[in-house]
This record gives structure tokens, sequence and C-alpha cells, in this order.
């Protein structure tokens, strides 16, 4: 009896320690990660942008950026060429088909350009350095003006000429629901 | 009935087999280090006969969006497995990322009560489920015209299918406790692109796997090593490789994988916003495109069905270009989210005919055929060379020489 409530003791015990180091609800394992590891790699970034991190760009600077760390594969002017591929198109307000083009939010080329640019080292740029190349890429694209220039607060703001074209393949259709005959492609 | 001859040639090969062994066996004493743990592995890890060691991956056509495309030889392979090795590739973040599984950790954070970070070892120590998917390109099946087109492989085979292990996600996301404003997750890859993906909390409450077994042995690099999401019956753009982070937000992100470099676009210009699931599918896998009958006579015909839809209910083939339709025999048991066989006894009497087969999915949806999806879309037929989730049915023509060709658009 005696070492059996020794062993009950002893199992509290353990579990108390295992709880301070570990959060998991039923199987108390992983751990809990500190802020800092949180922020360091919360990259991406919303519709909203309220990740966003402080810093600014324009398209003027994000030209000197482009020629040091950019045109080496997509050539001096964004045009690619050889293996390169040139600045990706990023759409039309006129709905025409552009394959690969349509993107509804600038935020999307910010976290884009953030997280894999250069390809020679990606996650490499500043934030400043990402403002600008931003700038430059919705600025060729002619969706801002040359002297624009984008934070955390105007780049959620800018209004990409695609942003109305995503529609729903059937509308209201939800996962798991039966499609109409045909409408799967 | 075998005969002798047939017999003694068997034995002969199996003769020539067993010395191969031997020989490999006996090599191994006298020889150099570097040489000797080459011979040892090869016996350790066992290999294909070499007899019957040419099922390959192809290089298929490589995308503006991918670098490197390798196909399935769905041709040359049985039953429903695909073997790690031959499990299709495309490429879409310049590389295939050497990770260190012990260095390999798994962030789970955003709106969540407790984030955590998991080691490898500890998702290992949680309860694991095994599940057998099929995972499909959203590009796949594109009616490719010319030399490309011609081979099954070339056309369907960015599909394959594995035996998964690994933990439920809603598991992970229980542990960390999901509050309610939350309805999507963004999953994120530690390759070069940090490759992005957003995904409804419902269908990651559900059945969404986080893997780190594929057929019994750890998920292969190019597949995702150590640790991918698979995410069943949805394009396989959808099932983040090397998965490092899962986020849980309150939107879609919409980033550059899932927007702009793979929106689909539809006849008007305008794109498809999110659309997850694949349709109703099926392939004649054998006699397929580029194949020859050796003279008439019996044929088992064999391929595959699947559907984002679950289950597949029923296989039916058309010997006569589609005029009429039997039901093909299932493979038993059918798993649900999973590359199904049926196999349909034939015997050709040396006539030209096309073969094709259309699947019907557990929910009723059909596969089409690509005058019916045409029809239905308001496109031309060479629309679909552009378009993903392209699922109509595929004919094979059938011509008095043997001689198999793809007669989509024939």
């Amino acid at each position: 009896m005696r070492y059996s409530s020794n062993l009950l003791a002893a199992v509290i015990i353990l579990s108390a320690w295992a709880a301070a180091l570990a959060q998991g609800r039923t199987y108390q394992l992983g751990t809990t990660p500190t802020e800092e590891e949180i922020k360091t790699r919360d990259i991406a970034i919303s519709p909203d942008g309220k990740e966003l991190p402080p810093g600014s760009g324009t398209a003027k600077e994000g030209a000197t950026i482009f020629a040091q760390k950019c045109a080496a594969c997509h050539g001096p002017n964004g045009n690619g060429g050889g293996l390169a591929r040139g600045i990706v198109p990023l759409g039309n307000a006129k709905p025409v088909k552009i394959g690969f083009s349509l993107v509804p939010y600038a935020t999307t080329v910010w976290d884009f350009i953030n997280r894999a640019m250069p390809q020679s080292k990606p996650g490499s740029l500043t934030a400043d350095e990402v403002y600008a190349a931003t700038a430059y890429v919705l600025y060729r694209n002619e969706v801002i003006k040359e002297t624009d220039v984008l934070d955390a607060k105007s780049l959620p703001k800018v209004r990409m000429p695609n942003r109305d074209n995503f529609i729903p393949a059937q509308p209201g259709w939800k996962p798991g629901e039966k499609r109409p005959f045909g409408y799967y492609p | 009935m075998a005969s002798h001859s047939d017999r003694r040639r068997f034995l002969k090969r199996g003769g020539a087999l067993a010395s191969f062994v031997i020989g490999t066996v006996r090599s191994l004493r006298g020889q150099t280090p570097a040489r000797e743990a080459i011979l040892k592995d090869n016996l350790a890890y066992g290999q294909p006969s070499p007899f019957d060691n040419t099922i390959r991956r192809t290089l298929g056509q490589a995308t503006a969006i991918s670098d490197t495309a390798l196909t399935t030889p769905l041709q040359d392979l049985d039953g429903i497995i695909t073997p790690s090795g031959l499990h299709f590739l495309m490429d879409h973040v310049k590389g295939v990322p050497d990770i260190d599984s012990k260095q390999h950790r798994l962030l789970v954070h955003g709106m969540v009560d407790h984030p955590l970070i998991y080691t490898m070892d500890e998702l290992k120590r949680l309860p694991s489920v095994s599940r057998i998917y099929f995972l499909e390109c959203n590009a796949n099946n594109r009616p490719i015209r010319g030399p490309n087109g011609e081979s099954v492989q070339n056309v369907h085979g960015r599909t394959s299918c594995s035996e998964w292990t690994g933990v439920l996600l809603s598991a992970l996301l229980n542990e960390c406790g999901v509050q309610k404003e939350a309805s999507w997750i963004v999953a994120e890859g530690s390759d070069a692109n940090k490759y992005t993906m957003s995904i409804p909390l419902a269908k990651a409450m559900d059945d969404i796997l986080v893997a780190y077994a594929q057929n019994g042995e750890p998920v292969r690099p190019q597949q995702g090593y150590p640790l991918r999401l698979v995410v069943p019956g949805w394009e396989a753009i959808r099932s983040v490789k090397w998965l490092s982070r899962i986020k849980v937000v309150d939107q879609p992100y919409m980033a550059w994988h899932e927007s702009g470099n793979n929106a689909d676009t539809i006849p008007n210009g305008k794109g498809l916003w999110y659309r997850f699931e694949v349709g109703p599918n099926s392939v004649i896998t054998r006699p397929s495109g580029g194949q020859r009958l050796p003279g008439r006579g019996f044929y088992e015909i064999t391929g595959l069905a699947w559907t984002g839809g679950g289950a597949v209910t029923k296989v039916e083939v058309s010997v006569d270009g589609g005029r009429s339709y039997k039901e093909a025999a299932l493979q038993q048991p059918v798993h649900r989210f999973a590359h199904t066989r049926f196999r349909f006894p034939w015997a050709w009497n040396g006539e030209e005919t096309v073969l094709q087969s259309r699947c019907t999915d557990e929910r009723g949806e059909v596969q089409p055929t690509v005058a019916e999806a045409a029809k239905n879309l308001g496109v031309p037929p060479d629309y679909f060379y552009q378009a993903d989730h392209f699922n109509g049915v595929q004919p094979w023509k059938v011509n008095r020489d043997g001689s198999v060709q793809n007669a989509l658009f024939l």
C-alpha cells in the first residue's frame, strides 16, 4: 500500500515536471517556442498586411537593387533572356487569359520576394530592399507610380488589377459537395 | 499449363539469377573497402531483377512553373501502390533540399492557445495512422499533342499512390488548442522558396496527415523528407513537402504558389479561386499509347481510377470508342482517395478499335469525355491543354497492326 502511494507521488511529480517542459494538452510532447523563435520564422504576409515589418521603398530605389541582385537572372530590364525568367507579368485589368500571372494582392509579391529571392540567397534582403524591389516590380507592371512609397501601411492598399478577377469555380460550392457534371476542370 | 520447354527456360533463367546472387556474395571477399560497402548495400537493400530493371520515370514536359518534371511509368506498374522511387516529381522550388531530420522542427502556432515546436522523435511518439492516398499534380492529364502525348506516362504520369504514415494534423492542432475565430491554416516548407499554401481549417481537422513515412520507410527526399503534408483527394500542390511550419489563421493568404504561379484561368480570363478537389478520373494503363499488341486474342485491359470525391464506386470500360460501356472489376478493398485498380477481360479480333474507361465516384460524380467537358465550359477541346484539373476520358486507338496510340484528337 505504502509502495503504491509512493509510486503515485512519483508519477505526480514526473507529470508536473513534464508539464513544465511541454505544453501539448493530451500527450505532453513538444516544447513551447519563445516569442523570438516564432517572430523569426513567422514570415507569411496576409492580404491585410498585418505581419508587414517596418521599412519602406520606392521603385526608383528598387531599380538599383534590381540591377545589383535581380538582373543576373531576370535580365537588365526585367525581360529575362537565356535561361532566365523576366519579371513575371502581374496581370491585366481586362479579363484576358494570362497564365501564371493573376495576383490578387500586392502582399503576395512582397511575401514571395522576401521569402524566395534572390534565388542564390533567399531571405537575405532587408525589409527596405523588399519594399523597394516590390515597388519596382509593381511599377514595371504599371500598377503604381515610380515615386510611390511602399510601406506596411501603403502596400496592402495597392489595388492589384486582377483583384476582382478571381471567381469561384461554382458559386457556393464547398469542398465535399457534389459538383455539376463536367465542371471539375 | 507450362510446357516442358517453358519450364526449362525458367530453370535456366533461375540458374542465371542464382549464380548472380552467389557471385555477389562471393565477391564480397577480397574487394576494396569502398567496393565492398557498395556490394554489401546492394544486398542489404534489395534491387530489381537484372532481367527486369528498366522501369523508370521519364522527364515529362517541364512547365513555366517547374524546372523538373518526372513522371510515373503507370504502364509498367501493377496494383495500386507506386514504388517510392517511381513517385512523380514536379519541382517548384529549385531543387530538393538536403535536410537532417535530427535538426528538423515543426512549429505549430498562430491562432492557438499553446504554440508548440516538435522534433521528429516527438512526432513519432504521437499516435500514428497509415493511409493509402494518391497524390496528383493539378496539371496532370492535360491533352498533350505530338510526341509528348503518346504515352500514358507522359500524359497521366503525374499521379502516384503510396501508403503514408504519420500523425493526423487534427491531433497536432488539438494539442495546441485552436481558437474559435480560426478558419484556415498556412503550411510552409523548409525548401529554398519556403513554399507556402493555404488550406481551410475544416479539411485540416478532417483527414490531413503529417507524414514521415511512405510505403513503410522514411518519406523520400524528393517527396518531402523528413515530413510532408498529405492532403487526401486534393490537388497535390497543397501537400506541402519538407513541412516545417503550420500557422493557424483566419483567412487564405494567397501566397505566390497558390495565386500568381498556379491560378487557373478560365476562357473569359478570370482566375479560379481555390478549388482543391480533383474530379473523378480513370485511365487504361495497358494497353496504352506507344504499346503494341503482338496479335489477336485474349488481353486483360487494366488501369487506374481515382477521385477527390472519396471512393471510386464504378469504372466502365468501352472497347468500341464509347458507343457501349461495361463494368470493370475493381481491386478490393477500394480505399478512399487512393488509386483504384480496375481489370476487364477482352479478346481482340484484330480489327481497329478504341479503348477507353469512365469513372464514377461515391458522390455520383462521373468523368466526362473531352467533348462533354468542352461543351459544358463552352470552349474548344484544345482549351484543356492549358487547363488544370482536367479529367477527360482518355481514348486509346488500337490499329490493325496492334500499335496503340492516343486517340484524343484523332
